[in-house]
């Protein structure tokens, strides 16, 4: 429209417009008040009960911890029934987790200060050996245990789980009850309780650091020896790098299935040496694929009783079945108990109907 | 999808009789006289004629079949120039090209025995720029990951407060946001190197690192609409909603400063493994503060103690005592190519190209060495370079065919100059496990492979 207009008027106009429309979005732009927030209303009071339901955390100084006892001899029991098939009898296994209990002494428990942690040949380091304060054991038993149904544990076997490893590593009689009575003084028989120091260089918003570097740009003093290398037969041991780079591009993965080069990559690949890396091939998602991305194998394993029965096992049960594989189809996808033990096997429902016959059938057939 | 089989021949008015449409011959015949031919044909089978008949015909890496008018890329039309493509939207939700297949988080065999509390490292070895697709974004799980309603997640906010609250996704989303770029780092990263050479690639080296934009609302925002007593008030607990419940305890000051709730990465919502439908983005921290599946923050007068600050995440020095709450990831680099595994195509010109970050602020400069250390030569940052965020750097080099050991150090605003393995050794030991921010050093052969190696 500003072309009808007189030049001169025209840029009158344009300004005066300008000037407006400017002032009045920054007056629509302002809260209402300065300083005002107005989103200062935006969620809800959460009720008594919520807090309640959530706030599980226990502290150093045992706030938060609720009222409750455990004994050893119970102790044992929740054990067998629910920890020892992935932590051992003994709370020693290596096998699926790090171990719980191992490397600590007495005299350890006297002084507060794990021995073992000194010595860089001592092949393990278990929970024991670094738990500090004893509310942490309690408070990660009572929030994630058991693995595959964390948070089912009643307060008092909570208390009896954790007396039960204290026993183990030898820091409470096999007749001990903990209690919240008792809890603060059996914390002072913690075998680590004193190994930790806060370093507050890491941890401070301007903490400091311990480790500084060397600004040297020439001849600097170094010897630039190869001191370590992956050695040969590890050469593999991360898959083939060939398939784990891209195909264009400057440099191409390293054919780790053979012995490095012997001649450039070109020449190599020119003569016939090595061949030009591939597209790694999609692996046909077999049976245990499945089994692992549907996370089974975290409690069955194929030939070893784990959380649940091995599958080797079921394949036993059901041999001859007629109806095995519509049983499993549905105990897979519904989950339960009772069969094999008291553990619950959580349902599964987001295990597609297809998938979880493939499932059946494999445990069916021996899960080979 | 489309095959090279259908490929359409170009040039027919060929200048000589051999070069028939669709008919190829092996170079370097077509450049030489038959003496020649007859010379090779014999020499090819020793290793001096390989050499020959490759110092004839180097001009193309592809020399199994090659046109004497050009290459048959150029002239031979393929199927995707000749033929109707794909249409719109007929992937609802796109994905990267088949070539790249070879991209994938993966796991470092041995490393962990369950896959639901493990590691997946990012292929840093063939990223580009600073942002990680999502998709290779690297993953730790304690108790695995799970793909949660967000219309039935709810974020608590209790403790040291005036009014305990809930709020919703609806709510949180409603909230003024803020939008920033920032990398993830795990305490661990780096970490099976502290005694010797462990991995291949810097896909394992380096690979629990990632770097994203992240949108969600201030932590500071939160707290203030619960009235939190950030006097009293020094700490905050960080909890998920997973079966771990991960909890982590940060200072009331940090949680002030930068921390973030977020929902979005890189421009769509969190992903499942990630952390979806609200995590915490604890900038310049380590990763296993920021609390996927994030449930509830509680505001209180001493730190908690959990497990991933008494029996994890604790940093074992010479003397046997455990360093606790060690959070923040220290300045630190790496070239990620060429790198570990990797194989020059050929000598001469190379882009060297990497990463480099600091939890203490932006990256001030980084230094590239390729004679392990002797002499140092700055290298250009690209931009952004941005507080706590990844920064990458480029630098020439023209390799000449010999050894080289090619290594990065970066320098931070506060002035932290990224140290030599041996000074870390000196002070940390060599059984710490987290926080190593070492120099690395890859050593290139004369055949042009690359090897993970750690210099006296």
């Amino acid at each position: 429209m500003f072309k009808f207009l007189k030049p001169q008027l025209s840029a009158v106009l344009l300004l005066a417009s300008m000037f407006c429309s400017v002032e009045s979005l920054a007056q629509a732009a302002l809260p209402q008040a300065a300083g005002a927030k107005p989103w200062l209303n935006l969620g809800r009071a959460a009720t008594d009960a919520e807090v309640k339901a959530w706030d599980i955390d226990v502290r150093a100084d045992f706030v938060g911890l609720p009222k409750g006892a455990g004994s050893v001899s119970k102790g044992e029991e929740v054990w067998e029934a629910k920890c020892a098939s992935c932590h051992g009898t003994f709370g020693e296994s290596n096998e699926v987790f790090t171990p719980i209990v191992g490397g600590t002494t007495k005299k350890d428990i006297e002084a507060g200060l794990v021995a073992n942690l000194t010595r860089p040949d001592f092949p393990q380091r278990t929970t024991m050996m670094k738990l500090s304060t004893l509310s942490t054991l309690w408070d990660y038993i009572n929030r994630a245990m058991p693995w595959n149904a964390p948070k089912s544990l009643k307060v008092d076997e909570v208390y009896a789980v954790t007396a039960y490893i204290l026993h183990l590593a030898e820091v409470l009689p096999a007749d001990f009850t903990l209690s919240d009575q008792n809890i603060a003084d059996v914390q002072k028989r913690i075998p680590n309780r004193n190994g930790k120091v806060k370093f507050t260089g890491l941890w401070d918003l301007k903490g400091r650091p311990d480790v500084q570097g060397e600004l040297c740009m020439n001849n600097c003093k170094v010897s630039a020896e190869v001191a370590s290398i992956l050695p040969e037969f590890a050469r593999n041991a991360h898959g083939n790098i060939a398939e784990q780079n891209r195909l264009v591009g400057p440099s191409r993965g390293a054919d780790t299935t053979k012995p490095p080069l012997k001649e450039p990559l070109k020449v190599a690949i020119a003569s016939g040496a090595v061949q030009a890396p591939k597209l790694a091939v999609a692996a046909p998602k077999t049976a245990l694929t499945l089994a692992k991305e549907q996370s089974c194998l975290a409690c069955h394993g194929v030939e070893q009783k784990m959380v649940g029965p091995a599958f080797r096992e079921v394949a036993a049960r059901y041999k001859g079945n007629m109806k095995a594989e519509a049983t499993l189809v549905s105990k897979i996808s519904q989950g339960g108990s009772g069969n094999w033990g008291q553990i619950p096997m959580p349902a599964q429902p987001q295990v597609s109907s297809e998938d979880l016959k493939t499932l059946a059938r494999w445990i069916l057939e021996g899960a080979k | 999808m489309h095959s090279f089989d259908d490929e359409v021949t170009y040039g027919t008015s060929s200048p000589r009789p051999a070069a028939i449409p669709g008919r190829i011959q092996r170079a370097p015949e077509h450049h030489m006289d038959d003496a020649f031919h007859a010379k090779a044909r014999t020499a090819r089978r020793s290793f001096m004629g390989k050499a020959l008949a490759m110092g004839a015909g180097a001009a193309s890496t592809a020399t199994a079949s090659a046109n004497p008018l050009g290459e048959d890329a150029i002239l031979k039309l393929p199927a995707h120039t000749v033929g109707l493509g794909q249409p719109v939207a007929a992937r609802g939700y796109g994905v990267p090209s088949q070539y790249e297949r070879n991209l994938q988080r993966r796991e470092s065999p041995g490393l962990t025995r369950v896959g639901a509390a493990s590691v997946s490292f990012a292929p840093l070895q063939s990223l580009f720029g600073i942002i990680t697709p999502n998709g290779l974004h690297f993953e730790r799980h304690h108790q695995g990951w799970w793909d949660i309603n967000p219309e039935q997640h709810r974020l608590m906010i209790n403790g040291l407060v005036r009014q305990a609250k809930v709020f919703t996704m609806d709510d949180l989303m409603r909230l003024p946001s803020v939008s920033r770029i920032h990398f993830i780092e795990c305490g661990a990263n780096t970490g099976m190197e502290w005694g010797n050479v462990a991995v291949p690639t810097v896909q394992y080296s380096h690979g629990m690192l990632s770097c994203s934009e992240f949108t969600g609302v201030l932590l500071s925002t939160l707290l203030d609409i619960a009235g939190a007593d950030t006097k009293k008030g020094r700490y905050v607990l960080a909890e998920g909603a997973d079966g771990s419940s991960m909890t982590r305890t940060i200072a009331m000051d940090r949680a002030l400063d930068d921390v973030v709730v977020a929902w979005a990465m890189n421009g769509e919502m969190l992903r499942p493994e990630n952390g979806y439908p609200l995590r915490l983005v604890v900038p310049g921290v380590q990763g296993v503060s920021w609390v996927k599946y994030l449930r509830r923050i509680e505001v209180g007068d001493q730190p908690y103690y959990t497990k991933d600050e008494v029996t994890h995440y604790v940093d074992l020095m010479p003397d046997g005592r455990h360093r606790q709450f060690t959070s923040i990831q220290e300045v630190k680099s790496v070239i990620t190519t060429p790198s570990g595994g990797q194989v020059l195509m050929d000598k001469g010109y190379h882009n060297v190209t990497g990463l480099a970050w600091s939890g203490r602020g932006r990256v001030k400069r980084v230094d590239v060495s390729v004679d392990g250390g002797r002499n140092w030569r700055m290298a250009r940052l690209e931009t952004p370079v941005l507080s706590k965020a990844l920064t990458r750097f480029n630098i020439d080099w023209v390799w000449d065919g010999g050894p080289a050991i090619l290594q990065s150090r970066a320098v931070d605003e506060s002035g932290h100059i990224q140290p030599m393995m041996r000074q870390l050794r000196a002070i940390r030991g060599t059984r710490s496990i987290y926080h190593n921010n070492a120099i690395q050093s890859w050593k290139v052969t004369e055949t042009g492979e690359v090897f993970n190696v750690q210099v006296s």
